[in-house]
């Protein structure tokens, strides 16, 4: 049961960045974009990682996506006809990495045989939260630190300037 | 763990290889660009939580919510220098982007 909802959402997920990917509509992409992170949050939620789900849709598809929309709202972008699209000298270099990834890719399933499963015990929410207050707890500050400076830069870059 | 590992590291993999298709072909909008970067840290994330469900440890989801705290940093940072730089040229190329001050 859960295999099979595993693979139904991970061909959403993929499908909905390919649309969010070949969009000329930002608008449009921005939506693609969200589905998209719905359906990777319940993948999360399957992998027994459910506050990474819960962040995923609060933080993610609640208040990154929604900066993206107001950005583009208010700078007036969800204009498609103003948009070029990419000629075929800019997808070169693209196609010629994904290229070399999927090389990869496909190397490492045939020399390799499937992973043995790990043990079944499950990572709860009180060995995160040990995990993350006590192993990790100057990380927290130095992100917290970094989330302080991005304030700073913002509110700098944002300021009116007289003329 | 639900799926073998290999199955998620190919997923994740796909999931890059959009994100990085997406970074490099979409060069004339800077908004198309800021979106391929989150799909690729996504897929990192995604990494990172298939391990910790594989050898049932912690770290990995700890490791996740930091990129999710560094993303909305990142994301904030980028939008604003995208309102600054588009006050000034009226544009969200990115080739036309070359420096910050007036």
């Amino acid at each position: 049961m859960e295999q099979i909802l595993f693979y139904i959402l991970a061909t959403v997920t993929v499908i909905a960045t390919l649309f969010a990917i070949t969009e000329k509509h930002p608008v449009h992409a921005i939506i693609y974009l969200v589905t998209s992170f719905f359906a990777l949050a319940v993948i999360f939620f399957l992998l027994a990682a459910p506050l990474i789900a819960v962040f995923e849709v609060i933080i993610y598809a609640g208040a990154v996506m929604v900066l993206f929309m107001f950005v583009i709202m208010m700078l007036d972008l969800g204009n498609p006809e103003d948009a070029q699209r990419p000629s075929l000298l800019h997808c070169l270099p693209a196609l010629l990495l994904s290229g070399i990834i999927f090389t990869s890719l496909m190397l490492l399933v045939s020399s390799r045989p499937a992973a043995l499963p790990g043990d079944s015990h499950v990572v709860s929410v009180a060995d995160f939260a040990i995990t993350l207050f006590g192993k990790y707890g100057v990380a927290i500050e130095i992100i917290s630190m970094q989330l302080l400076f991005a304030i700073v830069g913002v509110l700098y870059l944002g300021r009116r300037r007289k003329k | 763990m639900i799926v073998p590992l290999m199955h998620l590291l190919i997923f994740a993999s796909i999931l890059f290889a959009l994100g990085l298709i997406c970074v490099l072909v979409w060069r004339a909008n800077v908004i198309m660009l800021l979106i391929g970067i989150e799909i690729m840290l996504n897929s990192a994330m995604l990494v990172f939580v298939a391990g910790s469900s594989y050898w049932s440890m912690a770290d990995g989801q700890v490791f996740a919510l930091m990129i999710i705290a560094m993303t909305s940093a990142e994301v904030s940072l980028a939008l604003a220098m995208v309102v600054y730089l588009h006050r000034r040229k009226k544009t969200v190329n990115v080739d036309e982007f070359r420096e910050l001050r007036d």
